[in-house]
């Protein structure tokens, strides 16, 4: 356990510099996109929920796990689809107005 | 499905979570990467689904499906000037997953964990329960501040940096009392934390005015992936820190290019208050020194029709008025007759980074013509006119000239430099920053008082004689 946390804590420290090595350079036009599509994959929290809701009983740990999924498919889905919206918005853009 | 083989499901899901945020910086991948996220989001459910441990499948799938429909019911009605609270709003349902996950965590207690292990457990969870209320509430106060359900003027309670500490010092005390206290007896100290995390996210977002919120949305969106991040190391799973990491710190580092745009501190627009000390609300008192020029739509016409090259400075107050479809059709109609409009938008223009894009995007402004304000910034000297819509701090000279106002040294839109320029406004009323702004009175300012959409359909009209269907 003791390994797996710190195993758990490079793994951390490694994504948190490429999520900053990779939005650096990020064009302000597409700041609201890479918002909300950082929010949708934010939503992988799901992974969480659905470990926690997925034992066969009914203790109130899995119904706490099924309002924790219901909510994070929510952003997930929201947010993928409404990012993919604005992109289209931005693709269309080529047609000169 | 093997344990190995949903690690390598959770490593794929990770490159792909990767590689979305790496589309998502350029124009040209971004929708690409919008769909590798899409893809690492399915094998990462899948992975889930099939692993061990998880066996509730009709359930599960009962509930995935609905949360599902309504996100996309959600994504597909959503208006695209509604889009900083739709963001605010989904950033909180990840904090509630998080605390949610923490609860659960611990109310099912791992009893193979003894002495530093459990303790580390119950450490995680307390701290993935305290991030996560905090963004679940922050969140929620800055819905309802882009929503205008409750005013988006800073609320400063007396002594409120004292009070957050004093919050603060209760969660860590609570914290001593949960990482003391034997299996399920923690409870209380747990849940009563999360009330007061819950408490600090409110009251920290509600001290910050609206002209931060850019800082504010991408500062929670930063916090829901330390949450995510969080209920990873409770529950041992790494593709959970990675995601929560990388959104975090992506999160973190458009904060910090937010408060750059504005010349801030990070901390100073966290901390909040900011454009408190004035009084803006009070009719009268807030006239700027000096002698304002009112035009007319007549007379704008003619600006145009005369003018060869146009700017175009968008805010806020262009979203608020919807004004983004009748100023595209604008553009259009003057690119038509060959006079050169352009663009400029600042850093935090609007409610949430690159909102202003987005909206003229909708609108099917060419993204050729849409320029930072870096960008365009020595071009106005050479522009016959600028059109201001709806923006205020973001083109205040006193930003540069009074080394003592509120917002110096503050990079802005240096509109004045051009011959003319038309301010778009509802009344002369101050920005959110509450700053007198010197723009107004300017001998080269023009204010065209009104809606600021009805305003540019009537400018519309008179330009154009036929209307060929211009506004479709």
């Amino acid at each position: 356990m003791t390994e797996a946390i710190l195993t758990g804590l490079v793994v951390f420290v490694l994504a948190s510099f490429v999520g900053f090595e990779v939005i650096n350079k990020v064009p302000p036009t597409l700041h609201t996109p890479l918002m909300s599509g950082s929010n949708a994959i934010s939503g992988i929290a799901v992974v969480g929920a659905m470990i926690i809701a997925g034992p066969k009983d009914t203790s109130l740990t899995v119904v706490l796990g099924l309002i924790a999924v219901v909510l994070a498919t929510v952003n997930v889905v929201g947010g993928f689809l409404v990012t993919d919206r604005m992109l289209q918005m931005f693709k269309k853009k080529e047609v000169k107005a | 499905m093997s344990n190995n083989l949903q690690i390598v499901a959770y490593i794929i899901a990770s490159a792909l979570f990767i590689l979305s945020l790496g589309g998502l910086s350029n124009q040209e991948t971004a929708r690409k990467g919008n769909l590798y996220g899409m893809a690492g989001m399915l094998i990462a459910l899948t992975a889930t689904l099939l692993g061990q441990g998880v066996s509730h499948y009709s359930l599960l799938v009962g509930v995935l499906l609905p949360g599902g429909m309504i996100g996309a019911i959600v994504a597909s009605r959503v208006v695209m000037t509604a889009m900083p609270q739709l963001v605010a709003i989904l950033h909180s349902f990840v904090g509630v997953a998080a605390v949610l996950v923490g609860i659960a965590n611990y109310l099912q207690p791992n009893s193979t964990l003894v002495g530093a292990e459990a303790t580390i457990h119950q450490l995680e969870i307390f701290i993935g329960s305290f991030i996560g209320a905090v963004t679940f509430t922050g969140s929620v106060v800055a819905f309802a501040k882009l929503q205008e359900l409750i005013g988006s003027r800073p609320l400063l309670l007396p002594a409120r940096h004292w009070l957050n500490l004093a919050l603060l010092g209760i969660t860590v005390g609570l914290g001593v009392q949960f990482m003391t206290t034997p299996l399920i007896a923690g409870l209380t100290p747990l849940l009563i934390m999360i009330a007061i995390a819950c408490l600090l996210g409110a009251h920290l977002v509600l001290a910050i005015g609206g002209a931060d919120m850019p800082v504010v949305i991408s500062m929670l969106n930063s916090y829901s992936g330390w949450a995510a991040a969080a209920a990873g190391f409770m529950l041992s799973n790494d593709l959970l820190i990675i995601t929560g990491a990388l959104v975090g710190s992506s999160g973190a580092i458009l904060s910090y290019i937010m408060c750059k745009a504005m010349n801030r501190s990070f901390l100073s627009v966290i901390l909040g208050g900011f454009g408190s000390n004035s009084n803006q609300s009070l009719p009268g008192v807030d006239q700027p020194q000096g002698r304002v020029t009112a035009t007319t739509i007549e007379d704008t016409v003619k600006l145009m029709q005369t003018a060869g090259r146009i700017i175009i400075v968008p805010g806020y107050g262009m979203a608020v008025a919807q004004a983004q479809h009748a100023l595209a059709a604008l553009t259009k109609l003057l690119r038509d007759r060959g006079i050169q409009v352009r663009y400029g938008i600042h850093p935090v223009a609007g409610r949430l980074p690159g909102h202003m894009n987005v909206l003229l995007a909708e609108a099917n402004v060419p993204y050729d013509i849409v320029l930072e304000m870096d960008e365009i910034n020595s071009d106005f000297p050479q522009t016959d006119l600028v059109l201001v819509i709806g923006a205020n701090d973001t083109v205040n000279p006193s930003a540069i000239e009074d080394p003592n106002s509120p917002i110096a040294g503050m990079p802005v839109l240096e509109v004045w430099q051009a011959k003319t320029i038309v301010v778009l406004k509802r009344s002369l009323a101050s920005g959110y920053a509450g700053v007198e702004n010197p723009l107004f009175t300017k001998d080269n300012t023009r204010m065209l008082f009104g809606d600021a959409k009805s305003n540019v359909e009537l400018i519309l009209t008179q330009l154009n004689p036929h209307p060929v269907a211009v506004l479709t």
